[in-house]
Order: C-alpha cells, then structure tokens, then sequence
C-alpha cells in the first residue's frame, strides 16, 4: 500500500517537471513579449528595448529555465515581471481563493450528484429518470456564463437576495464569504453535476447486471437497498474517477465564472500573466494547476483501489 | 423624455452650450419663464456645493494583474483613474478643455514657442512630509524622456531640455515650437512624484489619498490625504475601487447598487442605467477614435482612388449606430473630433456612396481584395467593425476581407506591421499634438506610412504657430490633407460613456478620458 | 416504428426528428435561410418582425438566418473535431492497453501531462503559433480532445485485452490493428457512443471559447458557439438573442444523446441475451 502511495508521488512529480519544461516552451514560443504586451501601442523601439532588458528578457531561455527551476525546487518562484512582485506572494491569496470556491462547490455538489444518480438508477425509465436525463443535458450544453448571467438576473438584480459581485478580500469573514460566493457556487454546481450525475448512473446500472445483484434481488431486498447497498460500493472505481476530474476542473478551469462574478482567483491571475507574457506567473500557475491535477488523480487512484474488495483485503 | 427634457440633460451633461440651448429651447416653443427655470435647476445641479466625507465605491474596467503604480506603466483606466488619486500633475485639463495651473501655478511662452518657464507652487508636500519643489518637476518629467519604457516617451520626444531656475522655477525647451506643449503636460501619465522615488510598491505622490491597500486586477483602496492641498477638491474621505472587466457585471453591480459609479458602460446596455431612476449616464463626445490604417506605400493601398473607392464604400453611421449604439460620432478620416476648437468643419462628410465607391473603384483600375487585418485587442468591437465594413463594402461592389488575428501578440505582430489594420486612438488634448503622434515627420506610431513634406511643414509651422487665426487655417488645411489623401480611415470617433448612482456629485463629463478625465476622485462627492 | 430492426422509442424517434431537422438546415443552408449570413438588413438588434422572425443581431443581421448557417458550421465542425478525436484517441488508447510495457507508459505519462494543462491556455499557445486556419483548428481542437478519450478508450481496452480470446489471438500472431478493430472495438462500443455524445456538444462551446481569444471561426461566418457568446450582454435586457443559438445547442445535444441512449439499450439488450 505505502509501495504504491510512494510509487505514485515519484510520477507525479516527474510528470509535473515535465510539465514545467512544457509550460515554459510554450511561453516562450508565443508571438509578442511582456515589453509590447505591457506597452500596447505606447511602445516606441527604445522604450520597448529597455523594458525588455529591465525585465531581464534579452538573456538567453535555458539559463532562465536553470534559474528558475532551481529556485523552485527551494520555494521560491521568483517575482512577477510586470508587478515586481513576489509570485508566492501574489499566488496564494488568489489559491486560496480558488480552493475555497471549488470546495464550497464540491461540498454541495459531489453528494448531490452522487444522489441524483442513485435515484435515477433505481427508477431507471421512469419519469424521474427522464427528467433528470434532459435537465443534466440541459445543463452542460449551456455555456457557465449564460448561466451566470442568468442567474444575477434573476436572484441578483430583480430579487435582491445574493450581491452579484463576489468581490472577497483577505479580510472578509467565513460566513459572509459563503453568503458573497452563492451565485458563483451556484454556477459551477450546475456545470458540474451532471457530468458526475451521468457517470453515477451509468456505473451503478452497469454493476446491476452483475450475477450477485441478482442474487441480492433474489433474496427479496427491496431496488434501493440493493442499489445502495450492493451496486454502488462496487460502482465507486468509475465514479470517483470522474468527481477527481470535475474537482480538477472546479480548480483549473473557472476563469469564466470568476470573470463573470469578479472573484479574485487563480484562473484570472493565470489569462492575464499569459497575454502580458509574465512568464514567472504563467509558470508559477501552470505548476499549480499540474500539481492539484496530479495531485487528485493520484488520489482517485487511491481511493479506487481502496474501494475495491479484492485489493483492500488481500489474500 | 421629452425633447426639452432631453436638451436639458444634454446641457446639463456639457453636450450643448447655454447659449444652445436657450436658442433651441425657444425653437421648441418654451416660454421665456419656463427656460430660465429649467435652465436654473440644471446650474443649481452644476453648482451644487459638494458635501464632505464617505466613501466612493467605484467598478472600473480596464485593469490587470500586472498594473503597477508606476505612472510610466499604465495604458488603461484603472491605473489612470487610481493614478489620478495618488498624485497631482503639473497642469490639468479643465473642463472647457484649456490647459489650467495644477502644481505648475502659471507658465509663461518665450516667443517662437520653444521655451517654456513653469512657475511651481509652493507649500505643497507629499505624502512622506517632503516639500514639492523643482527637482522633483525635473525628476518627474525625466521619467518620460530618453532611455525610458514609458507609454509618454513619444509625446516627450519634443523636450530638449529641462532646467531648473530656482527652488520653484524651471524651465522647459523644446525642439521646436509648440504652442500646444501646456497639453502635453497634462498627460495622465506625467504625474509628479518626489525626486529620486523609484520603490513604486510605496507610492509618493500629492494627490487627495494615500494608499491602502492595493492588489493588482483586483481593488485599489486609498484614504484621505489629510495635508492636501488642491482648493475645492478632495471632498471624500475614502475611495474604493473594484476591477470589473466583465461589461455585464459592472452594470449588474450599479444596479445592484455595490458601486457607486461606473466606467465604459456599454452603450447597448446603457437603457438599464439611463432607465433606472437611481442612475444616470454620464456621456462626454471625445477624441477617442477607431481606425482602419492601410499603408501608403504598400499595394494595393498605395492606390489613392483606391483607398477613395474604399472611403465611399463604407457605412460610417451605421458603425457608429451598431458599436456605439449611437453613443459616438462619424469620422472622417482625420483624428480631430467635432469637440476639438480646430475641428475642420468645411470638409465633405464621407458617407456611404455605392456610386462614389464604383467610380474610384473603376478608375483605380480593378477592385484588387482589400484584407482588413482585425481583432478585439485592438479595441473591443474591432472585428465587428471590419465585419460591417465588409458587408457594405461589398454592396458597393469592392472585395473586402476580414482576418480575424489572435488577440495575443497583435500589438507585436500585425500592429504597424500589416498593411491594412484596425487600431484606436484615445486622442490627444490638443489638434497638433494628434496629428503629430500619428502623421507627423518623426511620427513614433505612423501607421499609415504618411510622408508628406507639406504636411510635415505645415505641421512643424502650425506648432510653433502663435497667432489664433493664422493657425487655425493651418490646422484645418492639415485636416484637408488627411481627409484627400491619407491611407487612414477614421470611420467613428466614440463618446466616453460613464455611469452612476444619483447620489455622486461632482462626476461630470470630460472628453479626455473615462469618469472625468481619470479626476473623479479628485473632484467628486457623496450627495448623502 | 422500427429502424435497424429494432423498435424506436419515442426519445429516440425525437432525437432522430432533431437530428434529421438540423443536418437538413446545415445542408440546404442557402435555400433555408432568407437572408445571406453577412447581409446587413437593419439596425443592430431589430426587433422581430414577419421579415425577421427572430430579430436581427449585433450588427443588424437577420438572426434566424445566422442561426440557419451557424448550424452548418458548428454541426460540420463539431463532427469533425468529434471523429478525429476519437479516431486518435480510441486508436492511441486501444494500443497502449494491447503492447503494455513502455508504451503503454510513455503514452499515459504524455497524456497525463497534457491534461494537467488548462486546455484553453494550451490551444492558445498551440493556435497562436500554428495560426488560426480552419484545418489548424479542428485538428487542434481534436488533438485536446483525444487525451480525454484515451484514457476512456485506454481503461476499456485494459479489461478486454486481458481476457483470453485476445490473448490467443496475440498468439496466433495476429496483427495490433487486427486486434483492436475485430477483438476490441466491438465489446468497447456502447461506452464510446455514450462519450462521444457528450464531447459532441462540449466541442461547441470549446470553437466558442477560442472565438473569445481571438481564434476560431472567421467573420462573417455564424457559429452557435460565438454567436451565445456575442449575445450574452442582451440577457440583462430580457432579449431572447443570447437563448437561441444557446436552445439550438441544447436541443441537439438532448437530439443526439437521445439517440445514444436509444442505441446503448439495443447494445445492452443485444449482449444481454446471451449472458
């Protein structure tokens, strides 16, 4: 079990250094560079000269690349070309942020999906499952924007019952921070579900087919017993493969939502280090978000594994 | 509304002249009692003595991750609008559009235009307890010239030198003469910070707050600098800026009432705001211009009858009916707005003329496609623009194209590169000024490849020009040269659209730049 | 009613109807529509009239007719994307579960690695360098889109190539491409169809997102995608615009999963019988 806990965090890490060095080629091959970024149509070639060699650009990559990887390895990310700022400085209000979002998210979303889905399988052709079905499509065929703009317009600006802007600070309280992030949470919990819902679904009815549900039917239990006590445990390995890749997505891809409700998180910080070419920021992201993919695949590995019978009690 | 009301908002939002609208008012019928009661209420609404003390919550658009409170950096409104709360420059540009004294108490014009003496004012300290003195006018205005990154370098190109006269005194030579250069100095990026000062992470300045807390992209919180100094400004205790990119949410937010004013409110969403008894839009026509620039010099745009066939065969009002919703102007095809004192007024409008378009197009000798190089980094709507350009140009029988260019790199790689592009200009306070950035001889950002000797001279004479007249006749006939024969297609010039709650006062329209010139926290106030 | 010889469902029946009603649109798009895509016909955001029976769109442009034509290229687009990506995906992963060993980990280290990547920030980098051509993009695109599916197609195959018959086939001396299309393909089928009527839809609002960095489709051509996303503002003034192409979308996605469900349960009841 430790053998494969261990084994796993040695490829983790080398697929994230990987990634670095795929980050970093692709920053450096993009057109434009931080000074024109930066400058827009003020730049004049001496202005743009000396701010790309204030900004260190004219050294040669691979000795930024070294540079930078080594500091890295010590903790420190560098600072931001743009700003001068530390980057772990600049990085973690704006991680914490985006953890707070996707586990406020998570917390309603992944047991409500998780129970949608149950439902469904234990009313399978129903007209409970039907509904579901179309309302799930309903929902991933939607852009999250046109929700989000939906939603302030009606919880927001006609009812007046959830501020549109979810605007937090580092000071604000837990509990406004809950009330402040609804509509934000809202948005995502409807992109997500699902997706999840579905694979809940799909799994458990899989699992149905198998000879021991029959079994269990055959001794009388009732549906939602056996779906819940006998299809589902053994239905996990897929489902939470899918739930990782949804927390995943909650962390990486919210730059839309945050646009839309003016959240400080990471996913902003991230599209504007990549049109302004700060290269430390992109970087520094990039690595953030290989890290907590990684880190949560690694994880449903695990768990999955876990969930198995025949690997938790080997004999 | 009606249309008396609606002339009542029009002069009370500075868009039509006293004189105008008493004139038009009678046109409409009013009587003599009801004008002067109406016109009374709108100067009462002018002069309303601003109350002191609150907090002014602001949604900005247009800020960054990367914005720093190094005046050199900005390029857009939420550093202009933060910038204007933390420092002073040395002369503003007033309401009526003349240069008025601001830490340069008066200056004095040597003849031919060349040299300027600043007289700057005393007792006035920054935020560390340093007095404001002429080394720091000098250290200020250096930041701008030779080896500098700064947005501002072009504009400074003309300083030769600067010289300090006395503990209060400097002086300014140029290159050549501008009668205009008071307008250079009131660029939002020559802002004066103390001597030496270059930890921009503790910001120095004059202006009316202090820094509190600042995050880059995402707020911009300053308090009351207790020792300021400006005489009728400064009235609130605190201002409170939140960067809200998304055109949507800044709205919803007013609405909402989680800020008190807003800037770039969208002109096809402006009814929520105009609709809405607790708001009000605040609109000033300006010199913020698009452009399409072909180059001069590159076939097939080195055709004039071409670029004639071109100028005809597009659709200006419905540009500005589409993008603007109406909240603009039509160009044509010179960068000097109706608002500017040296607009020409005696050139042809171009218009839509499918005839006009055929005609150049025959004598041009062929309709060869024209690519109109486009994206949304240039200006929000830039391809919805060539788009619409398209449509009508091919009505008129050219071939158009637009290409749609990724929005990162554009600035890089098709900007001043590509023979046919879209771009923008915010304007320029003064006529020469414009016309030198982009036309002139030594033009940093010539995108059309514009070399016209003539021009060039009449520019450089009309410069360093001092008599009204003479000058004026000068600058109208650059306008007439631009409008023949430039390879630059102005096709709308776009008013400066804000928006705010009813309870801001002082928050009035400027055709410099968003929310007053960038000085709304300068010169506004809480009602209550 | 009965198509294949099976019975249709009244779902499927209404999936096929929309299906059958949007290939007809893409196809007969000049025909359909009343007004060309590009034409300029009024005032941006007209409002619907007998002419214009949806209204006209930011620029003064007949929605329905947009509408009409953005169906020709989002559908073409998606299903290309769709297909490609899972020709590269469903190849790639059936080979790395046959061969095991070192390609099998050289190819799931890769597409690990390109999944910890925020996708749109990778197509960005990969589109602004290659340029913005429409086979860039749809190769692209596809190319994102298969490392999802590899590791669908990859997790599918691992089970089947496990069990005997395809061991004796590898035996046999039988070729890797025998082995996925005659041994693998055919048992993995039913999970593949249901994926890949989820990606079809995703790979709309995907061109869309491009469309939002400058990249994607070119003007004046309509796709759903963008046009959801020009529109999106109107919204707050109870304008329909934004819901149209976003309900068009929507009704052929539900359309095609219709259909996906209807062939799963012939797949399901087909294999059931001799279990």
């Amino acid at each position: 079990m430790l053998r494969l806990i261990a084994q796993r965090l040695g490829l983790g890490l080398i697929t994230l250094w990987a990634a670095s060095i795929l980050i970093f080629v692709g920053t450096e091959i993009l057109p434009g560079d931080l000074a024109s970024a930066i400058l827009q149509n003020s730049a004049t070639p001496e202005s743009l000269a000396e701010m790309r060699s204030e900004l260190g650009l004219d050294r040669p990559a691979i000795v930024r690349y070294g540079e930078w990887l080594g500091n890295a390895a010590r903790g420190d990310l560098g600072h931001s070309l743009a700003s001068k700022r530390d980057v772990v400085e600049e990085l973690s209000p704006r991680l914490k942020n985006t953890v707070f979002l996707a586990a406020y998210a998570a917390i309603i979303a992944v047991p409500l999906a998780v129970a949608l889905g149950l439902m469904a399988a234990i009313w399978q052709g129903g007209v409970y499952d039907r509904l579901v079905n179309f309302v799930t499509l309903l929902t991933i065929s939607v852009p999250e924007y046109l929700v989000g703009y939906i939603l302030i317009k009606y919880l927001s600006v006609q009812m007046g019952w959830f501020p549109s802007l979810a605007n937090v600070t580092p000071e604000t309280p837990t509990l406004d921070r809950i009330y402040l992030t609804f509509l934000p949470v809202m948005t995502l919990v409807l992109v997500v579900v699902a997706h999840m819902m579905r694979m809940t679904r799909a799994s458990v009815l899989n699992i149905m087919a198998s000879p021991y549900i029959e079994m269990a039917f055959l001794k009388g239990l009732p549906k939602w017993r056996v779906v819940v006590r006998h299809a589902f445990p053994n239905a996990l390995a897929p489902i939470i493969n899918v739930i990782a890749l949804n927390l995943a997505y909650l962390i990486v891809g919210v730059v839309v939502v945050e646009a839309v409700f003016v959240y400080p998180g990471l996913g902003q910080l991230m599209v504007d280090a990549v049109s302004k070419h700060d290269v430390p920021v992109v970087q520094a992201c990039g690595l953030v978000f290989a890290a907590a993919f990684i880190l949560l695949n690694m994880i449903a590995d695990i768990l999955a594994i876990l969930s198995n019978p025949r690997l938790r009690h080997p004999r | 509304m009606t249309e008396l009301e609606f002339l009542k908002q029009q002069h009370q939002d500075g868009r039509v002249s006293r004189r105008e609208f008493l004139g038009r008012a009678a046109a409409l019928g009013a009587s003599a009692a009801l004008v002067s009661t109406m016109l009374g209420s709108v100067e009462a609404h002018a002069a309303e003595t601003p109350r002191k003390g609150g907090t002014l919550r602001l949604g900005l658009g247009g800020g960054s991750t990367t914005d720093s409170t190094d005046p050199t950096t900005w390029t857009d409104s939420v550093m202009v609008d933060a910038g204007r709360a933390l420092y002073s420059g040395l002369v503003e540009w007033g309401q009526d559009g003349k240069p008025i004294p601001e830490l340069a108490e008066s200056w004095e014009i040597k003849p031919g235009a060349a040299e300027w003496i600043l007289n700057l004012k005393k007792g006035v300290t920054f935020t560390n307890g340093k007095t404001f003195d002429a080394d720091d006018a000098i250290y200020s205005i250096n930041l701008h010239r030779g080896q500098t990154k700064s947005g501002a370098a072009g504009s400074f190109k003309v300083v030769k030198d600067v010289k300090k006269l006395n503990a209060n005194q400097i002086s300014i030579t140029l290159d050549s003469g501008d009668a205009d250069f008071a307008y250079v100095l009131t660029d939002y990026h020559m802002m004066i910070v103390p001597n030496g000062h270059t930890d921009w992470s503790k910001p120095v300045g004059t202006g009316p707050f202090t820094l509190d807390k600042f995050e880059p992209g995402v707020r911009f919180n300053g308090t009351k600098n207790a020792n300021y100094w400006k005489a009728g400004r400064g009235h609130l205790d605190a201002i409170d800026i939140t960067v809200i990119n998304d055109t949507s949410a800044r709205v919803n937010a007013l609405v909402t009432g989680q800020v008190d004013a807003i800037n770039r409110l969208d002109p096809k969403l402006a009814n929520l705001v105009g609709k809405n008894p607790k708001l009000e839009i605040v609109r000033a026509a300006g010199g913020w211009h698009t452009v399409v620039s072909m180059m001069r010099d590159r076939p097939p745009f080195d055709n004039a009858d071409l670029r004639l066939a071109f100028k005809w065969g597009i659709d200006r009002e419905q540009i500005v009916k589409a993008l603007f919703a109406g909240f603009g102007t039509v160009g044509n095809d010179h960068p000097i707005p109706k608002t500017d004192p040296y607009y020409n007024s005696s050139l042809p409008q171009f218009k839509y003329d499918a005839d006009k378009a055929k005609f150049y197009a025959k004598k041009a000798g062929g309709t060869p496609t024209i690519t109109i190089q486009a994206s949304d980094a240039a200006f929000n709507g830039a391809v919805d623009m060539a788009t619409l350009m398209q449509a009508s140009a091919s009505k008129a029988g050219l071939k158009v194209e637009v290409k749609k260019e990724p929005a990162d790199g554009f600035w890089d790689n098709v900007w001043l590169k590509g023979p046919c592009v879209t771009s923008y200009w915010a304007g320029r306070s003064a006529a020469t000024q414009m016309l030198s950035v982009a036309y002139g001889p030594d033009a940093p950002w010539n995108e059309s490849h514009f070399k016209d000797p003539k021009f060039s001279e009449l520019l450089l004479a009309s410069r360093a020009e001092l008599d009204e007249t003479k000058r004026k006749a000068m600058i109208w006939e650059l306008q007439a040269i631009l409008h023949d024969e430039g390879a630059t297609v102005v096709p709308a010039f776009r008013d400066w659209v804000d928006g705010h709650n009813k309870n801001v006062g002082g928050h009035t329209p400027h055709g410099g730049f968003d929310m007053d010139n960038g000085l709304i926290a300068d010169k506004a106030w809480l009602k209550s | 009613m009965r198509l294949l010889g099976h019975r249709l469902t009244i779902p499927a029946l209404i999936g096929l109807i929309i299906i059958a009603l949007n290939v007809i649109a893409a196809l007969g798009a000049p025909l359909i529509a009343p007004f060309d895509q590009a034409d300029v016909v009024g005032d941006a955001w007209g409002d619907p009239d007998p002419q214009h029976i949806l209204g006209l769109d930011n620029l003064g442009r007949d929605l329905f007719s947009r509408l009409i034509y953005g169906a020709r290229m989002s559908i073409g687009l998606s299903f290309v994307i769709t297909c490609l990506s899972f020709f590269i995906g469903v190849v790639t992963g059936f080979t790395a579960a046959v061969m095991r060993g070192w390609v099998d980990l050289g190819l799931s280290r890769l597409v690990d690695l390109l999944l910890s990547m925020p996708t749109l920030i990778f197509a960005f980098i990969i589109l602004s360098v290659l340029g913005t051509d429409l086979p860039v993009l749809i190769i692209t695109i596809a190319i994102l889109d298969s490392v999802k599916v590899f590791r669908l197609a990859r997790a599918l195959a691992m089970n089947i190539a496990a069990m005997e018959y395809v061991e004796v086939a590898r035996v046999r001396g039988e070729g890797l491409w025998w082995v996925i299309t005659k041994e693998i393909l055919p048992n993995a089928m039913a999970p593949l169809i249901a994926e890949f009527g989820l990606r079809f839809s995703f790979a709309f609002l995907f061109i869309a997102a491009l469309s939002f960095l400058g990249l994607g489709v070119q003007p004046p051509d309509a796709d759903w995608g963008s046009m959801v996303r020009d529109y999106r503002d109107m919204i707050n003034l109870d304008s329909l615009a934004p819901l149209y192409p976003a309900g068009a979308i929507a009704i052929l996605t539900i359309g095609v999963n219709f259909v996906v469900d209807w062939m799963l349960s012939i797949h399901s009841r087909s294999h059931g019988e001799g279990a």
